[in-house]
């Protein structure tokens, strides 16, 4: 017999707690999982039953992803009557947008604060995501679970169809069908309280940790730091209100699919290692909690415990959200307060002018936000706190986001227009070349040719060009599949566990997370070099006389497959990547409490699932307990009275050999 | 379904063994010991017929409904006659014993005797059949939910419980019958054990339509305590003055 459906691991993710003093973005459940009769929500009338008129509280929601806004979770907010949410994603996703995030994103940690443009800060100028609704960062006191697979949530509509629908305006009657919900999560308040308590634990050992700080690597590509760089750089994390669902297809993958292509195309010039200044290519994780990455490489930078120094960058280019680009016009933003700088304003008009020239020839026109416009959120911004620097931030958007499902999970490849023909093998959809690659191709080929002219090159640009094939199979790998062939070839093989799961880019606690990981065995094999080293000598690299091991990083590589074989050819890739730790340096000052610096810590949990079953009514349950003590006691008393009067009720039986009880 | 259902189910299912046990039993180590023994020799009997049917099946194709069904049935009935075969076994066992009691005894009788060993022997086996059926049960219905999500009933709980119990009073009254037919050679007392145990088990078959394997049970179970009741010396004269006694103010002398 069965008793419950337990939901398998595709009921994909609950929310885990993100601590951020002083206060908690929570959802969590209590320790045994919370029980509560389904009750399917598809219009909004149907949240009168859940929140006033149904007879059986408390109700476990299964919500239309439709109505999945912050009035309606604002409404089940305040009442007791709901014991957690589960949320069925939104098929096509839905039209009129949908971002949990903030209408103004990193607000506070940026560079514009009341000391410094204050008529841009906090939006005041221009309002970056008004679909945010802000909902990731509301505190819940109920799970709330995300449902991605149409048959488990059919299965849940079918229970509540079988068993709870009202009949006759009444109530359904008992066995109800009831779902619970498990995510108990070990931290709670805010993270000054959790570390806390955190320390005191581990100080005495009595318990493992409560929290986990939220950190990654971050990869900057240099060679050496004694010249000027420009620095080219952008995030590459992502969000969405549940854990492990941030595919982030414009917010993060975009920009960095067309950085990495850029990285490619100009690696493959011919005088790129005479060039008069280095670029610096970086990937920067966490952006999307308060800069974590950027600020810590600034605060590194300004503490010398980085190669480079933040007086030695010549300028600063940013990718931010360029899939989405209406009549392919590209902006480009600058900072207008440091622009009233006299110097500051020729070295940018001298960075603008060259990035519109790179444009010519190109399916790309760039056009200036103009000095109206204060910079969207972007890693740019912590650059500037510390250092008035030339910058440039190019994105898809002048002012609101071209991206309607910013940090949501909406954000996928249907987002920015990626279409693949039908019956194509994982093979050739990893060699189709889509309109989005083309068109990101073009933004790297500009972006790669100023880049070029920025470091002070002289020749003719045009054969600086970015290959769509290699966007496209970015793309593919990142935002579709991981696990495929050319992946699997470039990364080495003892990670190959890591070309398993659903592509998402949460930055997460255990580091360095997939994503950065094949960020930098991407960047590797683009920009890198195969030398003739045999797998001792790359692996063992200060072994050998000439290798530098301080300029570059050896890796020894899968490689690709023998036709017709399951064995690979690997090979050893030199390269000039590194990954750098992206810890937010409050924690490395033990400032819990900070307001300069990004204070986002991760609760730990036990285990998140969910399972639905039948619950019986309290009535059965109490005739059961009643009917067994009546029956207890009888039994007691009988069998009592019986072993008292043994000797009246059994005679002594006629033959003598045997004895009486 | 709670704590409320869990501990119902348990009283309704182990209530009267504990009565036995608490007032019959517990006092005298010697019949604690046979207790035991007996539920280890019906463990052991159902792990050699579970052998046969996990074979059974693991050699059969498991898409195949009709064939699994019948395999069942096959494996239920074989795990009866195991069960009486090894309640043979005990009988004999317990023969040698009452020999070795004798001897060590001072005045040269055992001190229990076979028909006590019967009755005791009977509740071990009783006790340990039910502890198989029941204790997954108890332990499931610890959640939060009930049976029924994919159409069953949800008094599965309850008709278990009762089960179990009849289950555990017809292995009381079949040991004392069984150890008398063997004791006095009447081969056909001992048929109709079997039969009975074959009778009860096949009925089970009938769920979820509980009433076709929970009346005929209790039904069995009321002939086969009446026929023990006489069989142990009582008859029906007895039990009226037991009754008459009963409603007089009962006063208690010592038991047995």
């Amino acid at each position: 017999h069965h008793l419950f459906s337990l939901g398998q691991g595709v009921m994909a993710s609950s929310r885990p707690a993100l601590l951020l003093v002083p206060f908690a973005v929570t959802v969590f459940s209590s320790i045994s999982g919370d029980t509560g009769v389904i009750h399917v929500v598809e219009k909004e009338e149907d949240l009168n039953w859940v929140l006033a008129d149904g007879p059986h509280p408390p109700y476990m929601i299964l919500l239309d992803g439709n109505l999945f806004n912050r009035r309606v979770m604002l409404q089940l907010k305040g009442t007791s009557r709901v014991s957690g949410l589960a949320v069925a994603i939104a098929k096509p996703s839905p039209p009129q947008g949908f971002s949990p995030g903030l209408k103004c994103p990193n607000d506070g940690f940026g560079v514009y604060s009341k000391d410094y443009g204050p008529q841009f800060a906090h939006c005041n100028n221009t309002v970056w995501n008004p679909l945010g609704s802000g909902l990731s960062y509301e505190d819940f006191d109920f799970p709330i679970f995300l449902l991605e697979d149409a048959n488990e949530t059919q299965v849940i509509k079918q229970c509540y169809q079988d068993h709870n629908v009202p009949r006759d305006g009444s109530g359904p009657e008992y066995p109800l069908c009831a779902m619970q919900l498990f995510s108990h999560m070990h931290a709670v308040t805010s993270t000054v309280t959790c570390m806390r308590r955190s320390s005191l634990q581990s100080t005495f050992s009595i318990n493992p940790e409560v929290i986990d700080l939220l950190s990654q690597y971050s990869i900057p590509l240099s060679a050496c730091a004694f010249l000027t760089p420009p620095v080219h750089a952008l995030q590459i994390d992502s969000h969405s209100f549940f854990w492990n669902i941030a595919p982030g297809a414009e917010s993060a993958v975009s920009s960095f699919v067309t950085h990495l292509a850029a990285a490619e195309a100009l690696h493959k010039a011919s005088d790129v290692h005479l060039l008069q200044r280095n670029i610096m290519f970086t990937f920067f994780q966490g952006e999307t909690f308060d800069y974590i990455g950027s600020s810590r490489m600034v605060y590194d930078m300004e503490k010398d415990k980085f190669p480079l120094r933040l007086d030695n960058i010549h300028s600063f280019v940013e990718m931010n959200q360029v899939a989405l680009r209406n009549a392919s016009v590209l902006w480009m933003h600058t900072d207008p307060v440091s622009r009233l700088n006299k110097s500051v304003e020729v070295q940018v008009r001298i960075l603008l002018d060259i990035l519109s020239n790179s444009s010519v020839g190109a399916n790309v026109t760039l056009q200036e936000a103009g000095y109206s416009q204060p910079l969207p959120p972007s890693s740019f911004q912590r650059f500037l706190r510390a250092r008035h620097i030339p910058g440039v931030v190019l994105t898809d958007h002048r002012t609101a986001f071209q991206n309607r499902y910013y940090q949501s999970m909406y954000d996928t490849p249907e987002n920015i227009q990626m279409q693949y023909p039908e019956g194509l093998s994982p093979e050739e959809t990893l060699e189709y070349v889509t309109d989005t690659a083309k068109s990101l191709a073009e933004v790297a080929t500009v972006v790669a040719r100023a880049l070029y002219r920025l470091a002070g090159g002289a020749n003719n640009t045009s054969a600086i060009q970015a290959d769509p094939k290699t966007v496209s199979r970015m793309l593919y790998g990142f935002l579709i599949k991981m696990n495929n062939s050319w992946f699997q070839s470039i990364i080495k093989p003892d990670i190959k566990g890591i070309l398993g799961d659903v592509p998402q880019h949460y930055v997460a606690v255990s580091s360095p997370v997939n994503t950065t990981y094949l960020v930098q065995y991407v960047l590797a094999n683009l920009t890198g070099t195969v030398v003739n080293l045999t797998k001792e000598e790359c692996l063992n690299p200060e072994k050998t006389p000439s290798s530098e091991k301080e300029l570059y990083e050896y890796a020894w590589v899968q490689g690709s497959l023998e036709p017709n074989s399951t064995a690979r050819v690997p090979y050893c890739v030199r390269s000039t990547v590194r990954l750098s730790k992206a810890l937010s340096p409050a924690f490395e000052l033990r400032q819990w409490g900070s307001t300069e610096y990004s204070t986002w810590t991760e609760s730990r949990w036990k285990e998140i699932r969910a399972r639905i079953f039948l619950v019986a009514s309290k009535e059965l349950e109490i005739i059961t307990l009643v009917v067994g003590i009546a029956i207890l006691i009888f039994s007691l008393l009988t069998t009592y009275f019986i072993n008292a009067k043994a000797d009246v009720l059994f005679s002594i039986p006629r033959d003598p050999g045997a004895v009486a009880y | 379904m709670t704590l409320a259902v869990f501990f119902g189910c348990t009283f309704i299912a182990f209530g009267p063994a504990l009565g036995l046990f608490v007032f019959t039993i517990a006092r005298d180590p010697l019949r604690i010991i046979i207790l035991i023994a007996g539920a280890f020799f019906w463990l052991v009997s159902l792990l050699l017929s579970s052998l046969i049917w996990f074979i059974a099946v693991k050699a059969s194709d498991p898409r195949d409904e009709p064939l699994q069904k019948g395999l069942l049935i096959f494996g239920v009935m074989f795990s009866v006659l195991l069960q009486e075969a090894f309640r043979f076994l005990y009988y004999k066992l317990l023969r040698k014993a009452i020999e070795g009691l004798v001897a060590l005894s001072e005045d040269g009788c055992s001190p229990i005797s076979i028909q006590q060993m019967a009755y005791v022997a009977g509740v071990g086996f009783g006790l340990m059949s039910g502890a198989f059926s029941m204790i997954n049960l108890l332990a499931d219905t610890l959640g939060p939910g009930t049976v029924g999500i994919h159409g069953d009933s949800q008094l599965y709980f309850l008709t278990s419980a009762f089960m179990t119990m009849v289950l555990i009073f017809l292995h009381t009254f079949w040991g004392i019958l069984f150890f008398h037919g063997c004791e006095h050679r009447r081969w056909w007392e001992i048929t109709a054990v079997v039969v009975m145990h074959l009778a009860v088990s096949g009925s089970t078959f009938c769920n979820p339509l509980y009433v076709g394997s929970l009346v005929p049970s209790y039904l069995l179970m009321a002939t086969a305590a009446a026929w023990a009741y006489l069989l142990s010396g009582g008859s029906a004269q007895n039990l009226w003055r037991f009754l008459l006694c009963l409603r007089s103010g009962p006063s208690p002398q010592p038991g047995s």
